[in-house]
């Protein structure tokens, strides 16, 4: 209904013909309105505590665009970047997202990294019919129209992860330490459900405990963790940890000796970048489930690295996997873009949904109907150059899963943006669009 | 390389072959054994493996037999590696000790020619590497030309118990110390022999006593009732396994005698509990303490809301990195140096501050607080725009890593141990200055009544901007400090603000020993609550009780006496 007032001067260039012969349809363009350069908007924040993740993603995208630029741009139009700081603060991202589109016009816009900041400018995207590619893995629960999750949902990190706990290395016990927020206790939750129905792990054999963000303080923590693990029965950590608390978090594993062959900690938020604080000489064997790792041993991945040291000018920097899933989600639209023919947000979402992009692993990301992409998961092992070693990967690609099969309130729904449906929470079982409040309830109750 | 210097291919080596190959058909075998010897029959050595003599000459020269165990290893299966590594623990190679050390390291990698090499430094693009067979050094290779040979957690056990088995014949009685440590609990039928026969002779009480445990460890699962007085009292947490699997048992006599055993453990872990909650909290109280105490001058005795006190701790913690880049490889004099550099650096940014801003705002708090909370900002994104929004990282030195077990069950963290000490020391040292100095008697004349110090001759000015370097400065040693617990980053100091001030209120504005006092036991009971509270939920208990107790006694713990009070 909020077709972009851009267009309308020119409604006869409909779907139909965006999804005509993309040469005929580049000069068309070309010749009739769009010109100047496409604008691309960056929406990471530069300062306040998120900085610290968030800023080498703008980077990331900048450096993606230079090097569009220089392969000749999309539709023989140069890119542009449109930065602008949103400042950690949740607030000011939708006021930000909302001056990207409206007064910059972006075509595109890459951004945020927290699920606040996701919800927080989900309704400026709807309202405005903008494009947003989100690029960090997240607790799921939800599928917009107007974003492209090229992180990971659960069943792409989190589910994998604790199958190899449990297959590869016997784990029967597991405690759950995240900090308090929505990703990790909906993660946790999802995984508490898991692991009870499909695993039969037992009550006793749970344990769950939450921290402040930014928490210094893991003595206690990490010997009650000493204390669950030393009762006889092979036990894991699966840490959903945030940031900077970390750092404290795995020097103390490291202090109190708790040794990755005693208790190993499978971690979804630690990366190559929040080791770069750590000594990790003691954190060996430790372990990350991701969908990519800087180690990980193709061409591909070399030329990335490459690309981004001399980018960076930095020798010692690092990449991640949401740089991985920005690399694809900027390969997956400028795809769309050139099948299309044009940067019209409802042609690109029509042409976007089965383009097919190399990811940097050696294997190729897939844009599903739910918005979601397809990615192997990995499973690695932290080395004492602060790097992983990749210890297993699923055999094939994993589609990401919009609604976790582990919720109550989410089994039944699908998420699918092709027409006819084009519905994000479609209930299987009554066969209607919006036919649960999952969504609300799992809200609701996190909100307790 | 990470090999300990005892292990030099020369010493360790030839000693590990040697024992590995009279030991080797007992520590790993289990089928997998069949195929070493499958695989060594296969090489046509014309040697057995059972006469540690003929594989003392024959092995070192015999390079294609260690290519094919070596090659054995580059397999994508991580069940094949195993068995590999069996392979390579039984064969007589002296080098078997080097390769399964390098491998547990990761340092054992596969060149595009085909040769496996070692490498010896592992960071940057391109690494130093040397031949894994001759030992000769082959310069420097692209990570690109390498293959590691990667292993997971399952073969990094493997290697260690094999590593340790290798060990108990070890020279080096640090080495057979961690062999023990190793073998608690990882001894099976084949061990159980030949272990026996390492007690009897082993000289060191501690290993022996270890080994003993070990062995006792295996006899108990055997169901021998006599095994539980050898783990009688012990508090290692591999022995509380092994017994509550005994009382799990078949044999209801064994499992009784587990249990007894066991209640007897439980006792003394209880003791050990507390005495361990008492640590957590000190060691959190002094943080507190340390992250206070500057602002217990600055806000206590000066009366001035600094907000930008927690940015005061970060630019010392960021001197703390900036000493160990200036002297890199020496972590820990750098962390010395940085006390006085971290004070002095705090300190001059204090008087900018102090002289900048807060001097001309001279009794109006709110404009204070608001204007210091400019300059939090400001710093802080000084240092995100001039360093980097990333963390930096800050090296802990050697002496300062790990902890001191006292016992099976307790161990005290060394750098919070350090940190503990630390915040004393400035305490004291804060103390002296007040009581004994005259700087210390100026500031407390010029803040119990200005004008009057002023008449007597003492210059307020200067006294304030010293008393306010005096602050910061110690809120720059805090950051060094800290520097070794926490993250050093741009939000390092928001952190800490607020811990700061609920300290330094709690304990009683302008008293230092307040500020002491309230750290230390808001620490202790912080970490009494945290175990069945949770640690989001003793936070805000802790703050409740903190609001409670203002309403009761609005000046804090020890409020200031007398008509200088009433101010």
């Amino acid at each position: 209904m909020n077709a972009s007032r851009r267009i309308m001067p020119f409604p006869f260039r409909s779907t139909t013909l965006a999804l005509m012969a993309a040469v005929s349809l580049a000069s068309a363009s070309q010749a009739l309105a769009e010109e100047g350069p496409i604008k691309v908007g960056i929406l990471h924040s530069l300062s306040g505590t998120m900085a610290i993740s968030e800023s080498t993603l703008k980077d990331t995208v900048e450096m993606l665009i230079a090097q569009q630029n220089e392969q000749g741009g999309l539709l023989g139009r140069q890119l542009e970047a449109v930065v602008v700081d949103p400042a950690s603060n949740w607030p000011l991202f939708a006021e930000r997202a909302r001056e990207l589109l409206e007064q910059h016009q972006v075509d595109v816009v890459f951004g945020n990294w927290t699920s606040v900041s996701r919800k927080a400018v989900l309704p400026v995207f709807e309202e405005l019919n903008g494009l947003l590619f989100y690029p960090v893995q997240y607790e799921g629960e939800e599928s917009s129209e107007n974003v492209f999750y090229t992180g990971a949902a659960p069943n792409q990190q989190a589910i994998p992860a604790v199958d190899y706990l449990i297959n590869e290395m016997g784990i029967e016990r597991f405690a759950l330490l995240g900090t308090d927020y929505v990703y990790p206790r909906t993660t946790n939750r999802i995984l508490e459900a898991y692991l009870k129905e499909e695993h039969g792990v037992a009550d006793d054999d749970i344990m769950i405990n939450y921290t402040p963000f930014g928490h210094s303080d893991w003595q206690n923590i990490v010997a009650e963790v000493r204390r669950f693990g030393s009762e006889g029965k092979p036990t894991a950590v699966v840490s959903t940890i945030n940031g900077d608390a970390n750092v404290p978090f795995y020097r103390e594993l490291g202090n109190q000796g708790v040794d990755a062959g005693d208790i190993p900690v499978i971690a979804f938020s630690v990366g190559e970048q929040e080791l770069t604080g750590v000594d990790t000489a003691p954190l060996v064997g430790h372990l990350a489930a991701w969908n990519y790792f800087m180690s990980v041993d193709t061409d591909a991945n070399y030329d990335f690295i490459d690309a981004w040291i001399e980018w960076t000018g930095d020798e010692e920097a690092v990449t991640n996997d949401p740089m991985e899933a920005h690399y694809i989600g900027f390969n997956m639209w400028a795809e769309a873009v050139r099948k299309a023919g044009t940067t019209d947000p409802d042609a690109i979402k029509d042409a976007i949904i089965g383009v097919v992009v190399p990811n940097l692993s050696g294997s190729y990301a897939a844009m599903m109907p739910n918005h979601h992409i397809t990615k192997p998961v990995l499973i690695g092992e932290i080395q004492d150059n602060g790097q992983f070693d990749i210890v297993w990967q699923t055999p094939s690609t994993v589609a990401g899963d919009a609604w976790s099969d582990y919720l109550p309130g989410s089994r039944d729904l699908m998420a699918d943006w092709q027409a006819p449906m084009r519905c994000g929470n479609f209930n299987v079982a009554t066969g209607r669009c919006g036919g649960s409040t999952a969504a609300e309830e799992a809200e609701a109750a996190l909100a307790e | 390389m990470r090999y300990p210097p005892m292990l030099g291919p020369a010493t360790a080596g030839a000693r590990a072959g040697t024992d590995a190959a009279e030991d080797e058909r007992t520590s790993q075998s289990r089928g997998s054994w069949l195929l070493a010897l499958a695989l060594s029959l296969v090489l046509v050595l014309g040697l057995s493996i059972t006469t540690p003599a003929a594989a003392q000459e024959a092995a070192p020269n015999d390079d294609v037999a260690a290519m094919t165990l070596l090659e054995a290893l580059d397999v994508d299966s991580f069940p094949a590696k195993g068995d590999a590594i069996d392979a390579i623990v039984h064969s007589d190679d002296p080098r078997a000790r080097d390769w399964l050390q390098a491998l547990l390291d990761g340092r054992l990698q596969r060149a595009g020619d085909g040769r496996f090499v070692v490498v010896l430094d592992n960071t940057g693009r391109d690494w130093p590497v040397q031949d894994a067979l001759s030992g000769e050094p082959l310069g420097q290779m692209s990570r690109r030309e390498l293959d590691r040979i990667g292993i997971n957690n399952a073969l990094r056990n493997q290697l260690r118990s094999a590593i340790a088995v290798v060990d108990l014949y070890a020279a080096d009685v640090g080495l057979r110390r961690a062999s023990a440590e190793r073998l608690l609990g990882e001894v099976d039928g084949d061990l159980a022999g030949p272990l026996a026969e390492v007690i009897e002779e082993e000289p060191d009480a501690r290993v022996r006593g270890r080994l003993v445990q070990a062995l006792a460890i295996y006899r108990l699962e055997q169901g021998e009732l006599e095994a539980i007085d050898d783990l009688q009292g012990s508090l290692h947490s591999r022995v509380r396994v092994a017994l509550n699997r005994a009382t799990n048992g078949d044999d209801p006599i064994v499992a009784d005698a587990a249990r007894e055993a066991l209640n007897g453990i439980e006792q003394m872990l209880k003791v050990n509990r507390a005495a361990e909650t008492l640590y957590f909290g000190l060691s959190l109280g002094s943080v507190l303490v340390l992250a206070a105490i500057g602002l217990a001058i600055t806000f206590g005795v000066m009366g001035v809301i600094n907000m930008a006190h927690g940015e005061l701790i970060m630019l010392g913690a960021y001197t703390t990195w900036a000493m160990q880049q200036l002297l890199p490889g020496q972590p820990g004099l750098a962390l010395i140096l940085a006390i006085p550099a971290g004070f002095m650096v705090a300190a001059l940014a204090g008087i900018a501050i102090e002289r900048g801003v807060i001097q001309f705002l001279k009794g109006r708090p709110l404009e204070t607080l608001l204007a210091t909370f400019g300059i939090s900002l400001i710093l802080q994104q000084l240092v995100r725009t001039g360093i980097s929004p990333l963390n930096r990282t800050v090296i802990t030195p050697e002496w300062m890593s790990g902890s001191i077990a006292v016992n099976d069950a307790l161990s005290l963290t060394l750098n919070r141990m350090y940190v503990l000490g630390f915040a004393l020391v400035v305490f004291a040292a804060l103390m002296l200055i007040m009581r004994r100095t005259r700087l210390g008697l100026e500031v407390r004349a010029v803040t119990q009544n200005r004008a009057m110090a002023r008449s007597m001759g003492i210059r307020a000015t200067r006294v304030d901007i010293l008393t306010f370097a005096l602050g910061s400065g110690v809120a720059g040693l805090a950051g060094v400090a800290l520097s070794q617990l926490t993250n050093v980053g741009p939000n390092l100091g928001q952190n800490y603000i607020i811990d700061s001030f609920m300290v330094v209120v709690f304990g009683g504005v302008g008293n230092l020993w307040g500020t002491l006092v309230a750290g230390l036991s808001l620490g202790v009971i912080n970490q009494v609550l945290e175990p069945w509270a949770g640690a989001v939920m003793a936070k805000i208990i802790v703050l409740v009780f903190i609001i409670l107790f203002i309403q009761k006694r609005p000046r804090g713990l020890f409020p200031q006496k007398g008509r200088a009070a009433e101010g």
